[in-house]
């Protein structure tokens, strides 16, 4: 028993890291633009079909794909916010963009299904489905390289705001955009390549969890649930809180699956009811009181 | 902050009616509109005919009931599927334990609404402690939690789902009575709507829309004005969830809980012009006909289709007639009246001896600076 269970935390820890890269994304897009992307859910599957496609078809391996797709998925991220989000005003953008972002989920969706059916698949490379030994547990290579990559890409993305000029509008949008503006900084062009960089990231964490579940067009729905009850837990526009969020909630799931398979999901909604209860605004809530 | 485009949606269908004869005018209106709709399976008795018919009724309903909740307090709600789901599922819970067979079933259509009534509570103590975008968050978490019982809990019995009690009418006039039941369910939304809408509590959920703190430092107490309005709301949705389901004769999980569902509301609320009764009902009068004829096309199978150009409507309604058909269909014609000069609704609208309530509760704040939310 504390066998299996120490297995499943390392397997937490594991997936966890790609979750906070997902979460990371959706987080920081609620920082900048004061919008919950329910699309995010649906673009982690859109992410997953394309290193699938380029796989299956062009036998490009994952990770080599990842240059292709992470690109392919700012462009949409830009595109998504320029046609849409861009064009909302007034007191009730906020609800309006969850609306419209949920608009945008079930159009994507509707052309997944087209496109590549309802049946279930799943990403089987080669290099990635074998298991390694180490330190006495078995773990998938896939588990590991994809840890590796998304600490490599949160670290990068905490690279870009903490020490660009680029990061450093962001962050000052994030505090202040009247404020910002009045400094000078073009907060159209932050928030659209924010929310370009925000759907990016689903591209790498949406080719580790094609690798590693098996999905279809209507995956999407559990995708969004957990990232948002992470994003709430970690305190909605904090990325660390985000970072540890998920780590905590995907190592907890692992572990109550030993016990509860099936109710292990819910941990999620448990988890966010009893923090919207006790503490709304989330543990690291720095924007707590804007954002209510 | 709320300036005056604000209050003329508040206020916006409930224009001062120009005396008796617009108010004669508004009865036979009425009236002619009841024979119709009561005459409609009479005229269309084809079965395929009057089904349109039943399912455009259940969300007639349905989006009324959230219109109730959320078109007056301004809270957009993502959960109206909890309700509707559980409705279903406890109706054939019930009938099952307590072996209510056949026509009988229908005995059971106001218990659904007390679950219903009875699951909003909880729901709505913990989701309308946080407002706006965390409050449409929290709803979109209960339906999956609902669901994911709907999966596993024994006695919904998983992916299969749930049988309706068999009901022995012939299928020719099958779905008749059903158009009935919906009707009379829909008329009595509508006018529980109505009523609301001109009572005291209506002012008091438009009040929170329009400035929730305000309207608490006014004296509305908020918490329970809102509940009340979500408990209503909720029972409604049960009830109607029930009768699908009767109609239908069975439910899964991803039927009873179908996150379609709840955006197709909102969507049909938003269509018609969002925190109008009418408008509500012309919404979901255009958009569920259109869905269902969608998925009989058999050139269109898959269902997939349906979802795309939902999200896309709902896209360009938002987008670029964000206050619905029926607000700005009535701008163009004051526009056309007006022959182009300046058209005057703001001031008419807020002149209007109907506007008090919910104008006060805006006018007080309007001169002080505003935009710290």
């Amino acid at each position: 028993m504390a066998r299996e269970i120490s297995q499943a935390i390392v397997d937490g820890i594991l997936i966890g890291g790609v979750y906070a890269l997902m979460a990371a994304g959706l987080t920081l897009i609620f920082g900048v633009l004061d919008i919950i992307n329910i699309a995010q859910g649906v673009l982690v599957i859109l992410g997953a079909y394309l290193s699938y496609s380029l796989f299956t078809k062009a036998h490009i391996d994952v990770f080599v794909g990842l240059l292709i797709t992470v690109p392919a998925m700012f462009i949409i991220g830009v595109v998504i916010h320029w046609a849409f989000i861009r064009r909302l005003r007034g007191t009730e953008r906020t609800s309006m963009t969850l609306l419209v972002t949920y608009a945008v989920a079930l159009i994507i969706e509707g052309i997944l299904y087209k496109v590549y059916g309802a049946n279930f698949v799943q990403i089987n490379a080669p290099s990635t489905n074998q298991t390694v030994h180490v330190f006495g547990f078995y773990i998938e290579y896939i588990y590991i390289y994809g840890f590796i990559m998304a600490v490599a890409l949160v670290v990068a993305l905490y690279a870009l705001l903490y020490r660009t000029r680029f990061g450093r509008s962001v962050r000052a949008t994030m505090q202040d955009e009247t404020a910002a503006r009045l400094v000078g900084i073009d907060v159209n062009r932050v928030a659209a390549l924010t929310f370009g960089i925000g759907v990016a990231v689903t591209a790498a964490g949406g080719m580790v969890y094609g690798a590693t579940n098996s999905f279809n067009a209507n995956s999407g729905y559990d995708l969004i649930s957990r990232l948002l009850a992470i994003i709430i837990l970690g305190g909605m526009g904090s990325l660390g809180g985000a970072l540890g969020a998920a780590v905590f909630m995907i190592t907890l799931e692992s572990v109550v699956t030993i016990w509860y398979p099936t109710w292990a999901v819910a941990v999620f909604y448990a988890a966010l009811v009893l923090v919207l209860v006790f503490r709304p605004n989330g543990f690291f809530g720095q924007k707590a009181v804007r954002a209510q | 902050m709320s300036t005056s485009t604000d209050m003329v949606s508040v206020s916006t269908d409930e224009a001062p009616g120009a005396g008796r004869r617009s108010s004669v005018l508004k009865a036979a209106g009425l009236l002619v509109l009841a024979i119709i709709v009561i005459a409609f399976p009479k005229v269309y008795s084809n079965p395929s005919v009057t089904n349109y018919g039943v399912f455009a009724l259940i969300y007639v309903t349905v989006a009324s009931a959230w219109n109730i909740f959320s078109g007056n307090t301004g809270y957009i709600s993502l959960g109206m599927a909890v309700f509707y789901g559980s409705g279903a599922y406890a109706l054939g819970a019930a009938a099952s334990a307590w072996h209510f067979t056949g026509t009988s079933a229908f005995a059971l259509l106001p218990f659904a609404a007390v679950v219903g009534a009875i699951i909003a509570v909880p729901f709505g103590l913990i989701a309308l402690r946080v407002r706006r975008h965390t409050f449409i968050v929290i709803t979109i978490a209960v339906f999956f939690i609902f669901q994911l019982m709907a999966f596993n809990l024994s006695f919904t019995h998983g992916t299969i789902g749930m049988n309706a009690p068999f009901i022995s009418w012939p299928s020719s006039g099958y779905n008749t009575p059903f158009y009935y039941i919906a009707l009379a369910i829909a008329a009595g939304t509508i006018a529980i709507a109505w009523l609301i809408r001109r009572s005291r509590f209506g002012l008091q959920l438009r009040a929170i829309r329009d400035d929730e703190d305000r309207a608490r430092g006014l004296g509305v107490r908020t918490m329970r004005v809102k509940l009340s309005a979500f408990v209503i709301s909720g029972a409604i949705a049960a009830m109607i969830g029930s009768v699908w389901f009767l109609y239908i004769g069975q439910v899964q999980p991803n039927t009873g809980f179908d996150p379609l569902f709840d955006l197709t509301i909102v969507l049909m609320a938003f269509l018609g012009g969002y925190g109008s009764i009418a408008g509500t009902v012309l919404g979901a009068l255009i958009v569920e006909p259109a869905t269902l004829w969608l998925n009989t096309q058999p050139q269109f199978s898959g269902g997939y289709l349906s979802e795309i150009l939902l999200g896309g409507v709902f896209l360009i309604v938002v987008l670029f007639m964000p206050r619905g058909i029926i607000p700005t269909g009535g701008e163009w014609i004051t526009r056309l009246r007006s022959r182009g000069r300046p058209a005057v609704i703001p001031a008419t609208t807020i002149g209007g001896p109907k506007a008090t309530g919910s104008v006060s509760a805006t006018s007080i704040g309007s001169g002080s600076p505003g935009g710290a939310r």
